[in-house]
């Protein structure tokens, strides 16, 4: 299974995502650099946290014009799995590949911590080796985490069961109904706030996250033959 | 001098050299009477505007270390892994397998006091480009902060701006804040708060950078932001004591931007990798007048610029600003005649822009052109060598002498231990920095394995087994009471909290903040603080490979307490040997390394109890505190410890205190002494450790400790029921529960910032 994780000016989880699937997967992994326009020879692509474009104007409005987004578009309507880590959920919602917003924290402070998180949906790739109702822990560090969509929306997420991820415990920026995170309606695009490839090892606090990567690989084991 | 062109008297506007001397107008850039002769000497004539500048910028405190140079040569500086002591951009220490830490504090105390949000920023960008500029790769920051009294609403203004200033810097860059320290203190600090902050890298052997410009014809490149009028003469607002006009040079505070840092990091650690710079220094204080000066300087050769190809920000600018500008994210290159185009290539590809913007010139002269004039031609040795050099006076203090008559110690003794213990616990100064730190990304690079609110925080590195230990210590009330001890303790105590986190401490950088040095009990302070700083760094075996002097830090007239703050990093052999503070499991057992005497003077219970601080401070006997850690090491190193904690601020109580709430366990503990119960349970006695270890480990631990001559109690067992007991001879003290002290520890700062909301006066 073959990762791209494209990297904007400004990224600063590029290399945690690239070391997180060597370390968990073995996969073989590449950099992409946003220029890039051509992801057809990857299976699944990280778009990492950071702070794209110094977040100027908005959190990931300037990524979301960036040559290599066109092709993270195309693998996403190709059913290739793609997955947006803070920073990335943020590109994700301005390149309207999930719906809503995130807003600044309400306490309008940045908030580094780790973070109890709860499964809400086991069913998607990024999932299936979690219980649902399971909680796990997975650190956070935002300053615009406050996920926003209007009822509509909120409805339309919860019937389609996209909501993947909510804060157990103290909501930690505001969110909506407590989201963390939320893929698309065809299951395979997530955004998330929290960040699992800092939860890989023990040593970091928490190796929760990594269960999300092997999903992910054994996801496309069973299914790439089909795709 | 001779030479084609002749040096032009003015541009535009500006006083003509004969005005400047006149109306001693070189006095309003910091220049003494004698310093300007001097300078009139060095050039055989009279100074124009921007020379007269370009020397106030050289040889103020900050650039030249004029009032500190005598002094910082008692420091130790080398050592057998030291690669790269004082002189570069950061110190630099082997650390085994062909790689090496990087490692630098500095100050940017005045800018804060000012405009916090973009000082404290400032201050986190400036310290990184000193140690990528090294060729290292930056893998954590830390700061040590000092604010007055959090009831003043401008304090809490400050405090909430400093923070969110590092917070943007540092989380935008992508380099973990991972420690740190944050005392209040409302006598010393309220007008003049300090902002240290430290960077840590780390580069291999062969990629190691220096700031030098050689080779005759090789071009310099100026690469990163455009040059604006911001920070003009920053370096000596620095290097004055702030007063009712500071307000006024809001100007000289320099903007941040920390996604051009980034792009900036990014491509200078690409021409490292490539091998293609000969030398790189950062446009940091002085800007480009000191990165040139002194890559000139280093490389003995002269440099000339014209400064018409300098990317500017402005229209207009003159020499002068383009000179005294300290715009951030700017970095200067000297490289290989012909290479120029690769460079460009790497700066193109981060979208940064560069230019060639002078060449390396054979002699010594420094020479910088404008609109086709000679605005400048100075004898660069002139700049940094020949820098104006005094040993001013020094004085015992009166207070100092008063304090002998003092007993601290006898004046506490009848307070409830209790009572006591639930005031220390809920003073800011003691309770959780978790307000602070959460705000800071402490995660980010996925290295770090001990996180902010232990004894030091620890940075695994990659593909390796090792690991780096960092803190940052310094306690101006023991350094104002007795300078030597306390600048003995500052070192000794950022050692031992490295040595209880399992690293071997390798060196410290240190950021020296002081009053006035032309007041002879400042100089006083400063003189002795260093002597006791370089005994225990001699002794510890911890050499200075660098750090930053910050002088005239005195508002209205009232210097600061004298605070030097050392920043410490350790080695880690093996991960296995990460430690931390917070008690593990149900039945270890709790020894104490070291003695306890009657030292209250300086102490948390006594400021929170009488509001001051007076007497003498805790003694350090250096031979006894080198005993006590090697002691910790061997053992954490044996695998025999569970959990280690330094005994510092608040004394045994506190510390155990904090290991039972980061472990969310309880402890039952008996002491015995002859002191009174109050005393033995806060008083701040050096070179002593708690540690936790498994009951079949305690004889190893204690054989270990009698062959090093360290004292070692067994003094209680970690339970399972979350409460704090203490016994004093048999007698019951303390009973409360941990969840109790933990919302008082945990709840302080929140408190103190809720008072009332923040506003700016």
């Amino acid at each position: 299974m073959r990762f791209a994780v494209p990297i904007f000016p400004g990224s600063n989880c590029d290399y945690d995502c690239i070391h997180a699937v060597e370390d968990i997967l073995g996969e073989p992994v590449a950099p992409v650099w946003h220029h890039d326009t051509d992801l057809s020879s990857f299976d699944a692509v990280i778009l990492p946290g950071g702070f794209s474009y110094g977040d100027y104007l908005r959190c990931g409005a300037i990524a979301r014009f960036s040559p290599v987004m066109a092709a993270v578009k195309e693998a996403a309507a190709a059913g290739k799995l793609v997955i947006g880590i803070c920073n990335g959920f943020q590109v994700l919602c301005e390149s309207g590949l999930l719906p809503g917003a995130l807003m600044r924290n309400n306490h309008l402070k940045f908030r580094c911590d780790i973070q109890p998180i709860r499964i809400e949906n086991n069913q998607t790739p990024f999932t299936c080796a979690y219980e649902n109702g399971q909680v796990i822990r997975i650190p956070i560090a935002h300053g615009e985490g406050n996920y926003y969509c209007d009822e509509a929306t909120l409805a339309e997420l919860k019937a389609n069961n996209q909501i993947v991820f909510r804060y157990a415990g103290e909501n930690p920026n505001g969110s909506v109904d407590d989201i963390a995170g939320i893929c698309n309606k065809a299951g395979n695009v997530l955004g998330m706030m929290p960040h699992p490839e800092r939860a890989i090892f023990d040593w970091m606090g928490s190796d929760d996250g990594k269960y999300l990567f092997k999903s992910m690989l054994q996801y496309w084991k069973e299914n790439s033959r089909a795709v | 001098m001779r030479s084609e062109q002749t040096v032009v008297e003015r541009v535009g506007l500006e006083p003509t050299p004969e005005m400047i001397r006149e109306q001693k107008l070189y006095r309003e850039m910091g220049l003494t009477d004698a310093e300007y002769d001097q300078v009139c000497g060095h050039l055989n004539r009279l100074p124009n505007w921007t020379e007269v500048g370009i020397y106030s910028v050289m040889w103020s405190e900050h650039c030249s270390y004029k009032n500190s140079k005598p002094l910082l040569k008692k420091f130790p500086t080398e050592g057998p892994r030291v690669l790269q002591g004082p002189g570069e951009g950061a110190g630099v220490i082997d650390i085994g397998d062909g790689q090496a830490v990087v490692f630098k504090i500095e100050s940017h105390n005045h800018p804060s006091a000012i405009e916090p949000f973009q000082g404290a920023a400032t201050g986190v960008g400036g310290i990184i480009r000193d140690v990528f500029s090294m060729g290292a790769r930056p893998v954590a920051l830390l700061n040590s902060l000092r604010f007055g009294d959090l009831r003043n609403p401008r304090v809490r203004y400050l405090f909430e701006q400093v923070v969110a200033g590092i917070a943007h810097y540092g989380n935008c860059i992508g380099i973990p804040t991972v420690g740190g320290e944050v005392v209040f203190d409302g006598d010393s600090y309220e007008g003049n708060p300090l902002v240290n902050a430290m960077c840590v890298g780390i580069l291999n052997h062969d990629e190691l950078q220096k700031g030098v410009a050689i080779g005759v014809g090789n071009p310099v490149i100026y690469v990163g932001a455009s040059t604006g009028r911001d920070g003009i003469h920053g370096a000596t607002f620095a290097s004055e004591e702030l007063n009712e006009s500071s307000e006024e040079k809001r100007p000289a505070v320099q903007v941040g931007d920390p996604f051009m840092e980034k792009l900036l990091l990014e491509a200078c650690l690409e021409m490292v990798q490539k091998g293609i710079l000969i030398g790189i220094q950062d446009m940091g204080a002085a800007g480009l007048t000191c990165s040139s000066a002194e890559m000139a300087q280093k490389g003995e050769h002269g440099l000339e610029m014209n400064l018409d190809l300098v990317p500017q920000r402005e229209e207009g600018m003159t020499p002068y600003e383009i000179m005294l500008s300290e715009s951030q994210e700017r970095m200067l290159l000297v490289v290989e005649a012909g290479r120029e185009d690769e460079i460009k290539a790497i700066c193109d590809k981060w979208g940064l822009q560069s230019a060639v913007v002078g060449r390396v010139t054979e002699g010594n002269r420094y020479r910088l052109f404008h609109q086709g004039k000679l605005v400048a031609d100075i004898p660069v040795n002139t700049l940094v060598d020949d820098a104006p050099v005094y040993v001013r006076e020094e004085r015992v203090p009166q207070y100092y002498e008063e304090n002998a008559k003092r007993r601290p110690e006898e004046e506490l003794a009848d307070i409830d231990p209790l009572a006591a213990l639930t005031k220390v616990m809920s003073s800011v100064n003691i309770g959780s920095k978790r307000w602070v730190y959460e705000q800071y990304d402490h995660m980010v690079r996925t290295s770090t394995a001990v996180r902010p609110g232990s004894d030091a925080a620890v940075v695994v590195i990659r593909g390796t087994e090792k690991g780096l230990a960092m803190s940052t210590d310094g306690n101006g009330r023991y350094v104002y009471l007795d300078p030597v001890q306390g600048g003995r303790i500052a070192v000794a105590e950022s050692a031992r909290n490295v040595v209880c986190s399992g690293a071997e401490p390798l060196g410290i950088t240190d950021c020296l903040n002081f009053g006035s040095p032309e007041k002879p009990e400042v100089y006083w302070q400063i003189s002795k603080a260093i002597d006791g700083m370089a005994e225990a760094c001699r002794v510890l075996e911890t050499p200075v490979v660098g750090g930053n002097v910050s002088l005239y830090n005195e508002t209205k007239g009232n210097p600061i307490y004298p605070t030097p703050v050392v920043g410490m990093v350790g080695l880690v052999q093996k991960r296995e040997h990460i430690t931390t503070q917070a008690f593990k499991e149900d039945g270890d057992v709790i020894l104490l390394l070291g003695d306890t005497y009657a030292e209250l003077g300086g102490s948390e219970l006594q400021h929170v109890v009488t509001g001051q601080i007076s007497g003498r401070p805790p003694a350090c006997d250096l031979q006894k505190e080198l005993a006590v850690q090697q002691t910790v090491l061997a053992a954490i190193r044996s695998g025999w410890v569970k959990s280690a904690h330094d005994v510092s601020e608040g004394g045994i109580a506190v510390a155990l205190a904090e290991s039972c709430i980061c472990g969310n366990r309880g402890a039952a503990v008996s002491l015995e002494t002859d002191l009174a119960p109050v005393v033995h349970l806060f008083s701040e006695s050096q070179s002593r450790v708690i540690l936790s270890v498994k009951a079949d480990a305690v004889a190893d631990v204690m054989k270990l400790a009698e062959a090093k001559g360290v004292a070692c109690r067994q003094i209680g067992t970690v339970t399972e029921k979350e409460e704090l007991i203490i016994h004093i001879n048999g007698e019951q003290v303390i009973q409360q529960d941990v969840a109790y002290l933990s919302k008082q520890w945990e709840e302080a700062i929140p408190c103190a910032m809720k008072a009332s909301s923040t506003s700016t006066n």
